[in-house]
């Protein structure tokens, strides 16, 4: 290890920036990878590592600085030409064509001309190889998102790459599928490949890194060994400053049975989605429920019929406060004291382009009718309580804003998210119901969310958390629940759950724990 | 050398003002070159296209008259695309609502009373309405494209009015000819300055209706619907907002203002129910739309400019001797240099200088 710092680096940046418009995304980056070794990129959302990957992998042209590709100047203008340079990349978010198969999704991304037969034959090798088993005939849309990175994973691979880039990898999987990865990229490094590895899971780069390199608003902070490291000093270096510790003492007895879910099945409103197999769920007043998963296991849909976006047939499915609420739209469910929060924050939970008062409005028109509205059936929006309200949230949630009201689109994920969760815990609601509270926001806003949510418990109202992350489901739930192919696991109290449970049940392990880890031992050994 | 498109952080306040202008500018040259090629001078062409319509009395009042119906429209049709429901059919709908309120003085010439008129501006606008559900409800109902429906829907309506001007509703004085009777005076909408010109009150429903739709967009939870579900439908159904009624309300108002102005059409400046009463107004409409930024004030100012290439392309047949299709020709290069020149809002024209592949989009 020490004799590499010596050798010329694989691939070097100096001084590399990139501005967009007044922001400097990346400014003035040094990095240095080594061959054979699992670099981190450490940063919080909007530290510049995505910016700083595109450009190594020709998607964005750099405004400044120049990138050495084993001691000489190189210049990447396409993803093409990082292919052929020996870059490969797997972006967090897939491109994949769902409706072809893994093969005709791998022979897209390839130059030239290969016949089919060849590309899975290769595939297949490569696949087993690395221990990422694959069926190159299977259709992308009935494989899970573990076995989708895989397919993203042999792409690259196929290219026969030096460096190999890979972005927040396990955000999608299961702790089992993620130790599988850990391995393939360990055969990887030892022949003799380098990867780059961007995370903000302080115990994962730790774990495999062996150096990290830390960004925060677009310049590097910190270059270390992890395993040198404690999660509070990589933490301090990514947010420059102290993570506040979440806690959820207070929480006390839960009270009355504010939701109520029986036997309620859904069915798959696209040939894509999942349908939702007699869900079983009571929330009681005062309560934390964590109900995680991989993605896509029926999460979104779940959250519909919870919110009323999508309503059921059967009434008494679903009792909100003790009232049939199955068929009830999610307006008349708001006006029964319920808020809501979806994961997508963009054209879901907010229109990116209104401002933050407007995107107040959009959930609390109903609720707070005769704060916000006045002149009657004109239904004009009175828009000094309006902004005040802004105000009152953004100033509870610190959320950090250049305008006093901007479109809700220029706000960063994090302060977006905080917005959002805010709108709807300014009304003290009875219930809450959030899928993904923290996806993609950085440390600071994660934590101010999740206590937020802790409080909101603790003055005695039901919270649902739908989440994939389970540090949050470990840090905030009374009761942790799993969602697997629609089916909701029995809850179980958070104090006596794993995560080696977790991730049995995630991968469908409702019968017993013996069973279920036999089956995931013998499924390792492959 | 290559031309790059860099998307702008946030969307340009100095073009989305400019925009409109640029487009006007580029549409005079492209005009100046066209009138090269016909052999004509090109100033001399575009004053008398442009100008000289401006310099009587008698032809600005003809502009009110032309103005009136494409702001009409075009206000419905502001309202209709923000909510992104795509109503091309207001020619239809114009030519409905002319044909419903003329029934009143048609088939009850004796009814003369102050009713008459707001009875028929009533039943103008329901025609509209009704002719607009059609593709709302079978967009709502049956998923069809409404793009479709409504432009089909004005092939209908014209043939029914031929049809009717030449058959059922035929002035059996007429010698023959299609059309109605002549509408008493009760039934027409007045002349504001009769000595002078022809301009009618249908201007004034016309700034009257501009005026409350934009307060409707603007302060109302309404028009805060439309907004949301025009920019995300998904942000619209969460906040509890229904797709249906939106698309219902959008047709029927669109509907309901382009049936108001084939009535006033009909009755203010026609003065009878003719096989033809519309040279187009609800299609140059979608221009006036777009030229106006999608707000009904920005669709008075471009109603006015639209309606100078009506008479400008008048002018042109008789001063420069060339088909008034010219009229035409300018209203295409508008909405072509209006959308492209929107561009300019959200994107940023950059001439990157070195040699370079061209830039790859991407997510990630």
């Amino acid at each position: 290890m020490q004799n590499q710092r010596t050798e010329t680096p694989l691939l070097e940046t100096k001084g590399l920036t990139k501005i967009f418009g007044s922001l400097r995304a990346c400014d003035g980056i040094d990095l240095a990878i080594a061959p054979g070794e699992i670099h981190a990129l450490l940063g919080e959302n909007g530290a510049g590592k995505s910016t700083l990957v595109k450009m190594l992998f020709g998607v964005l042209e750099p405004s400044a600085g120049e990138i050495l590709w084993k001691g000489k100047p190189v210049s990447i203008r396409s993803p093409g030409e990082a292919r052929a340079t020996g870059v490969g990349m797997v972006f967090q978010h897939f491109s994949l064509f769902e409706a072809l198969t893994v093969a005709e999704n791998i022979a897209l991304a390839l130059d030239g001309n290969v016949a089919i037969d060849r590309i899975a034959d290769e595939a297949r090798r490569l696949s087993h190889e690395y221990g990422l088993p694959l069926d190159p005939s299977a259709h992308v849309a009935d494989l899970s998102v573990g076995e989708r990175q895989r397919i993203e994973i042999v792409r690259s691979l196929l290219q026969n790459p030096e460096l190999i880039i890979l972005d927040e990898p396990t955000s999608v999987l299961t702790p089992q599928e993620a130790d599988r990865l850990f391995e393939t990229l360990a055969k990887l490094k030892a022949e003799g490949r380098s990867v780059l590895y961007i995370s903000h899971r302080l115990e994962e780069v730790q774990r495999i890194c062996d150096r990290a390199t830390v960004l925060r608003h677009g310049k590097v902070t910190g270059a270390c060994d992890p395993r040198q490291e404690t999660p509070s000093s990589l933490a301090r270096m990514m947010v420059g400053g102290e993570v506040a510790e979440i806690s959820g003492a207070g929480l006390g007895e839960p009270g009355e049975v504010l939701v109520e879910v029986r036997k309620l099945s859904a069915p798959a409103r696209t040939p894509f989605a999942v349908a939702l197999r007699d869900v079983d769920l009571t929330v009681r007043a005062g309560e934390v429920i964590a109900i995680a998963g991989v993605a896509g296991n029926g999460q979104s849909e779940l959250f519909d019929v919870l919110s009323g976006e999508v309503t059921v047939s059967d009434a008494d499915s679903l009792r909100i406060a003790n009232v049939p609420a199955g068929r009830l739209g999610i307006t008349a469910r708001r006006l029964m004291g319920c808020s809501f929060v979806p994961e997508e924050r963009h054209g879901h939970a907010a229109v990116p382009n209104m401002n933050l008062s407007g995107n107040l409005v959009l959930s609390r028109y109903a609720s707070d009718r005769e704060a916000f509205l006045t002149g009657g059936w004109l239904g004009l929006i009175s828009s000094g309580p309006v902004a005040a309200a802004t105000k009152r949230i953004s100033a509870a949630m610190d959320v950090r804003k250049s305008l006093e009201d901007p479109p809700a689109g220029s706000l960063s994920g994090g302060n977006l998210q905080k917005f959002i969760v805010g709108r709807e815990l300014d009304r003290q609601p009875r219930v809450l119901v959030v899928n993904q509270p923290t996806w993609g926001v950085d440390a600071g806003a994660a934590s101010r969310i999740r206590q937020a949510l802790l409080d909101l418990a603790k003055s005695g109202s039901a919270v649902i958390v739908i989440s994939q992350d389970l540090d949050e489901v470990f840090e905030i739930a009374s009761s942790i629940s799993v969602i697997n192919e629609g089916q909701l696991s029995k809850p179980e109290p958070a104090l006596s759950m794993t995560r080696e449970r977790i991730g049995l049940l995630m991968g469908g392990f409702h019968d017993g724990t013996g069973h279920g880890t036999e089956t995931a031992e013998a499924a390792h050994a492959h | 050398m290559r031309i790059e498109l860099q998307k702008r952080p946030t969307p340009s306040a100095l073009y989305a003002v400019l925009s409109p202008f640029i487009a006007l500018g580029l549409t005079l040259i492209a005009g100046a070159i066209m009138f090269t090629i016909l052999g004509k001078n090109p100033v001399d062409a575009l004053y008398s296209f442009f100008i000289e319509p401006l310099t009587e009395v008698w032809s600005i009042h003809e502009l009110t008259v032309k103005a009136a119906p494409l702001i009409l429209i075009a206000v419905g049709l502001s309202v209709c695309y923000r909510s992104n429901n795509w109503n091309i059919g207001a020619e239809g709908q114009f030519i409905m609502g002319g044909i419903l309120g003329s029934l009143v003085p048609i088939l009850m010439p004796g009814f003369q009373s102050w009713l008459t008129l707001p009875l028929m501006l009533l039943l103008g606008m329901a025609g509209g309405a009704a002719w607009g559900a059609i593709p709302a409800f079978l967009k709502t109902r049956f998923n069809t494209n409404e793009i479709l429906v409504s432009l089909m829907l004005v092939y209908t309506a014209q043939l029914f009015l031929d049809w009717l001007a030449r058959g059922v509703l035929r002035d059996p004085n007429g010698n023959n000819f299609p059309g109605s009777i002549r509408f008493p005076s009760a039934a027409q909408l007045p002349e504001i300055m009769p000595s002078q010109g022809s301009a009618h009150y249908g201007i004034f429903l016309a700034i009257i209706a501009a005026v409350i739709i934009w307060f409707m967009l603007s302060f109302t939870l309404n028009g805060f619907q439309v907004r949301v579900l025009g920019a995300n439908p998904r942000a619209g159904r969460f906040a509890g907002f229904s797709q249906t009624r939106m698309t219902y309300f959008a047709f029927l108002l669109s509907g309901g203002l382009a049936g108001l102005a084939g009535i006033a059409e009909v009755s203010g400046a026609i003065g009878q129910l003719r096989e033809t009463i519309s040279p187009g107004y609800g299609f140059t409409a979608i221009i006036v739309a777009f030229l106006g930024r999608l707000s009904p004030l920005g669709a008075i100012a471009a109603g006015f400019m639209l309606a100078l290439t009506y008479l400008g392309g008048e002018a042109a047949q008789m001063t420069l001797g060339i088909s008034d299709k010219v009229g035409r020709v300018f209203q295409g290069l508008l909405l072509f240099f209006v959308l492209g020149c929107d561009t300019l809002i959200n994107y940023q024209v950059r001439l990157v200088l070195r040699k370079a592949a061209p830039a790859a989009g991407g997510q990630g």
